[in-house]
């Protein structure tokens, strides 16, 4: 069963004197807690790609993809947002731990790794905020009469919404991603394998 | 002032312009597979915020997939990294030009 926004709503309308904070309602508390786990995200995300320790990078990592979890039930989508802690937070790290362990990289392994690309990364970070700043505008322009958020049907983001779409209209990409997921295995093993020579 | 789904848009795009400098810029290897995990990250909070935005559940079905897809691509990373290392001993990209031409 899962917490539903207008439980939260009641939970901060009913304690408002307690928190002035949510006392906007609703509206009020959404923003914070978008923008608290934005900047969660944006900062685990700039800590990924300038820590030099890939143990740091892969927990930084955990932090944006949980914090991108919590947007998601706040979109509504309960379902993948509990799929994106199970899969993604949990089992995409641990591999990636596990990895960093069994490699077990000496201080000298991780030295290589300057800065002489970072002018050039920042470059191209510029020319993608520009491009990227006048697409959205664009777009804006172009669907802003269709994007004020709709009101939500009942079983919207749920397991079973989400559930029937993904065992009836999509059953055949469903069935294929288990063949996917079969010749990841059997590239992983024949790929890791230790040769003998 | 409430959030609307522009937000979710402008965000998936910082993150997904932070994942793209992290895989040019960065010479490690695993960083940039984690680096690749951030820009398939972003693609899934724009599918969910779409998914939001047009009262569509298609979105979060194609995210799902997203999903399955960055799992088997950070398994054949991971043991490519993994075979590179007992290779070289290091994980500098750099050193993987055996198929310059």
């Amino acid at each position: 069963m899962t917490i539903s926004l207008s439980q939260i709503y009641f939970i901060t309308r009913s304690n408002y004197l307690l928190f002035p904070l949510f006392s906007g309602g609703f509206k009020r508390l959404e923003t914070v807690i978008f923008y608290v786990f934005a900047a969660l995200c944006v900062a685990g995300a700039l800590l990924v790609i300038t820590h030099k320790n890939p143990v740091s990078s892969a927990l930084s990592l955990v932090l944006t993809l949980f914090s991108t979890a919590v947007l998601f039930v706040l979109l509504q989508a309960h379902f993948v947002a509990v799929i994106q802690v199970l899969v993604y937070a949990g089992a995409i790290m641990v591999l990636f731990l596990f990895t960093v362990m069994f490699l077990n990289l000496t201080p000298e392994a991780l030295k290589f790794d300057s800065r002489n690309m970072a002018f050039k990364g920042s470059l191209l970070l510029a020319v993608l905020l520009f491009v990227g700043y006048f697409a959205a505008r664009g777009f804006q322009e172009t669907f802003s009469h269709t994007l004020a958020i709709p009101s939500v049907s009942e079983n919207f983001g749920t397991t079973e919404g989400v559930g029937k779409l993904l065992f009836t209209d999509y059953l055949l990409p469903f069935e294929l991603t288990s063949i996917l997921i079969v010749a990841a295995i059997i590239g992983v093993v024949a790929i890791a394998k230790r040769r003998e020579s | 002032m409430g959030v609307s789904v522009e937000h979710y848009f402008v965000l998936s795009a910082i993150l997904f312009v932070i994942g793209a400098y992290g895989v040019i810029a960065r010479k490690n290897l695993l960083i940039v597979l984690m680096s690749l995990e951030l820009m398939l990250n972003a693609a899934n909070l724009a599918f969910v915020a779409f998914s939001r935005a047009l009262n569509d559940m298609t979105g979060q079905v194609f995210m799902i997939m997203s999903i399955t897809v960055a799992a088997a691509e950070v398994a054949v990373g991971l043991a490519l990294v993994v075979a590179v290392y007992a290779h070289r001993e290091s994980l500098d990209i750099d050193l993987l030009k055996m198929l310059k031409g």
